[in-house]
């Protein structure tokens, strides 16, 4: 950065357009387009499609922006502007597994910033790194909505909950050493390019694994099960209008 | 209700968590044998503006933060536009803390998919939206799965139970941005561009998504409409405060014996739910709290009473917001954790208005150096002064959360803030010690 700049991340390195191999054939861009078919305007469609790239590209690449572009009738500054909005889409190639670490406060504080730091030495790589076998790439997360399971950690996008610095080790081990790895809540691991299919609106077929939710969702219910407490009685709310209309009907 | 009724009534009412514990809940078959999709039928014996009418007089508020009326809110729909209408699910859920829809979605996506059916037959919508963050992938799956098993049952798509009625149904996953939250910046997302709110007036419901009438409410608040529709609007009215109506999900978190998910009236305590949890962890006291998400100014345990519905929060000054209940024992250090919130806000501003893109980086970099114990003189009243001038000032209401932490944390604590001014904060609270990870023997 030059003298009296301030570097935000608006700053970090834009797309590597040096790269200009491409995965992206005919038969991706027949997916793009029933993408956008989907849509009542078809512009609606471009975060899905951009999944699509990346689950494809393995980022967002120059190609995968001409495509886009071309086929909603936008610029590429368009589209390259919306691709570098969203932290999701990522600039350089993502390893075969992403992991996020949530360090927003709650998180941070019951444990994630140990989480975080011990997979850091632990896999000898900076935040948005990914280790030399190309395997893990890292990152620290904001918030991902599972507060009553911190400290928690993300492969893929899938939940590992209540994570300590230990078990995270353990799965990413178990990653790089090419073993299945379920989720806590959720389905056993798939590469973040198959995620990113799914996210791109392209089912794998995997709904159906994992449980319905976990230990903590269900507390409130246990204990009301436990003292037999219940929501009202809808019996006690039928008015006399509805009776009469009722007994009219019959 | 009979005074024995009131008596011996239920501190919690699971109603939209009620299956979360059943055997592959997210299945429509499951979702079925407990009486799913039987609102949908009545709703559809009925006229829309007969649905819009009940869930108004149910006093049904949105549960994503600003607790609007839900129905009034649809009656906003001016129904005389030609164009089309539609309707969004906000599922963005990424507010600090809250974590109900998500565990909703997962476990009961077609209790949301009924509220979506009945929902845009209200105000007449033939295509609904479901925005549901990205990185939440196994909910995603499980939202696929419903929406497809939902056409199937002929639930929607062309002629909704031969009633004439078309509904299309389109599950979007989002990118990862906090502010698509926000219910314009969600529309400028849904519409394929960067997430930037909006200025309003026009309001969503005169010109949303594609300049066209919008609804745009939150997950449990579209989770809630068939129940309501199914048992009435006076039963759903039975349960909470005066103006507060119905059941919600409480989240509770952090530093409690039990964290978990709590559906109760509105207008329970947290007392009463730290009972139900076992309380603060063993051997600490609860320090200060937060409502409704880190955006809700925080409370402290003079505020353990306070009925937690809308009016009961804001005469606390703060939020009801999500209902995220985060709390932190005295391990914690509130300049840390602020500081941390207040980093998120800084990653999450869209960049569009100047007092909250400026703004919250400067805030990051005082507290930074306060944590650190290299606070400067005069840096609290910055910090005041920074906010005063983000509060109110911006499109939207990121900014004003950024400022609800850092307010709310020196009114209650300002010596902590002055402490910042020689010793690191790691010092006074060493941060292993609020870590949940000693309890079982994991070194820090």
């Amino acid at each position: 950065m030059g003298h009296g700049e301030m570097k935000t991340y608006f700053d970090e390195p834009s797309l590597d357009y040096e790269v200009t191999e491409t995965l992206i054939d005919d038969g991706v861009r027949e997916e793009l387009l029933q993408i956008a078919a989907r849509y009542p305007q078809a512009r609606s469609a471009l975060l899905p499609m951009l999944h699509l790239v990346q689950s494809v590209e393995g980022r967002v690449t120059p190609a995968g922006i001409e495509v886009c572009a071309e086929i909603l009738g936008l610029s590429t500054a368009d589209v390259s502007g919306v691709a570098t909005f969203y932290t999701m889409y990522k600039r350089k190639p993502v390893g075969k597994y992403h992991v996020g670490v949530c360090t927003t406060a709650l998180c941070a504080v019951l444990g994630g910033d140990e989480v975080y730091s011990r997979l850091q030495s632990h896999l000898g790589v900076g935040n948005d790194e990914t280790t030399e076998d190309g395997m893990i790439t890292l990152e620290h997360l904001e918030c991902n909505a599972a507060c009553d399971m911190a400290p928690v950690m993300m492969v893929n996008w899938e939940f590992f909950d209540s994570t300590t610095p230990q078990r995270a080790c353990e799965v990413v081990d178990a990653l790089r050493a090419g073993e299945e790895v379920s989720a806590t809540r959720g389905a056993r691991v798939v590469s973040w390019q198959q995620a990113e299919r799914v996210l791109a609106g392209f089912p794998d077929g995997r709904a159906d694994e994992g449980p319905t939710s976990g230990p903590t969702s269900q507390l409130g219910l246990r204990i009301a099960a436990e003292r037999g407490w219940r929501a009202p009685d809808p019996a006690d709310f039928v008015s006399a209008d509805e009776t009469d209309e009722n007994e009219e009907t019959r | 209700m009979t005074e024995e009724m009131k008596r011996t009534a239920s501190v919690l009412t699971p109603v939209l968590t009620a299956n979360w514990g059943d055997e592959r809940a997210w299945k429509i078959g499951s979702y079925e044998r407990r009486g799913g999709y039987e609102a949908l039928r009545t709703a559809l014996s009925m006229e829309p503006a007969e649905v819009v009418s009940v869930v108004k007089d149910s006093g049904l508020r949105g549960r994503g933060g600003a607790g609007f009326p839900t129905g009034m809110k649809w009656s906003f729909i001016p129904q005389d536009n030609p164009k089309p209408k539609y309707l969004v699910v906000n599922a963005d859920e990424s507010e600090p803390g809250t974590c109900k829809d998500i565990p909703l979605m997962m476990a009961s996506p077609h209790t949301l998919v009924e509220g979506v059916i009945i929902s845009a037959y209200a105000i007449r919508a033939n295509t609904a939206f479901i925005y549901v963050r990205g990185e939440v992938l196994h909910v995603v799956r499980r939202l696929q799965q419903a929406v497809r098993e939902a056409y199937s049952a002929g639930y929607c798509g062309p002629d909704v139970l031969g009633t004439g009625y078309d509904l299309e149904i389109i599950v979007h996953a989002g990118a990862g941005a906090y502010i698509c939250g926000e219910e314009t910046a969600l529309l400028d997302s849904l519409e394929g561009r960067r997430g930037q709110p909006r200025l309003r007036p026009p309001f969503p419901a005169v010109a949303g998504l594609y300049a066209s009438p919008t609804v745009i409410n939150n997950v449990e608040s579209i989770a809630s409409v068939p129940s309501i529709i199914r048992n009435g609007a006076a039963w759903f009215s039975s349960m909470g405060t005066e103006k507060s109506k119905g059941m919600t999900i409480y989240s509770l978190s952090g530093h409690v014996t039990n964290a978990g998910q709590f559906e109760a009236p509105l207008g329970i305590t947290l007392r009463e739910l730290l009972d139900l949890a076992g309380g603060i962890r063993a051997g600490h006291e609860l320090k200060f709290w937060t409502p409704g998400g880190s955006s809700t100014p925080m409370l402290t345990p003079e505020h353990l009473d306070v009925p937690l519905d809308y009016e009961g929060v804001a005469a606390q000054k703060s939020m009801l917001g999500t209902k995220a209940l985060q709390c932190f024992d005295e391990t914690t250090s509130v300049v840390r954790v602020v500081l941390r919130w207040t980093e998120f806000y800084k990653h999450e501003s869209c960049g569009k208005c100047t007092p909250c893109r400026e703004g919250t980086w400067w805030l990051v970099q005082i507290l930074h150096r306060l944590e650190a114990g290299q606070g400067q003189e005069g840096d609290i009243d910055k910090l005041l002064d920074l906010c005063e001038n983000i509060l109110g000032r911006s499109f939207c209401a990121l900014g004003d959360g950024a400022t609800s932490p850092i307010s709310s944390a020196i009114k209650y604590f300002r010596p902590e803030f002055e402490a910042g001014m020689h010793t690191p904060a790691w010092e006074l609270f060493p941060y292993e010690r609020s870590t949940v990870l000693v309890h079982e023997g994991v070194p820090a």
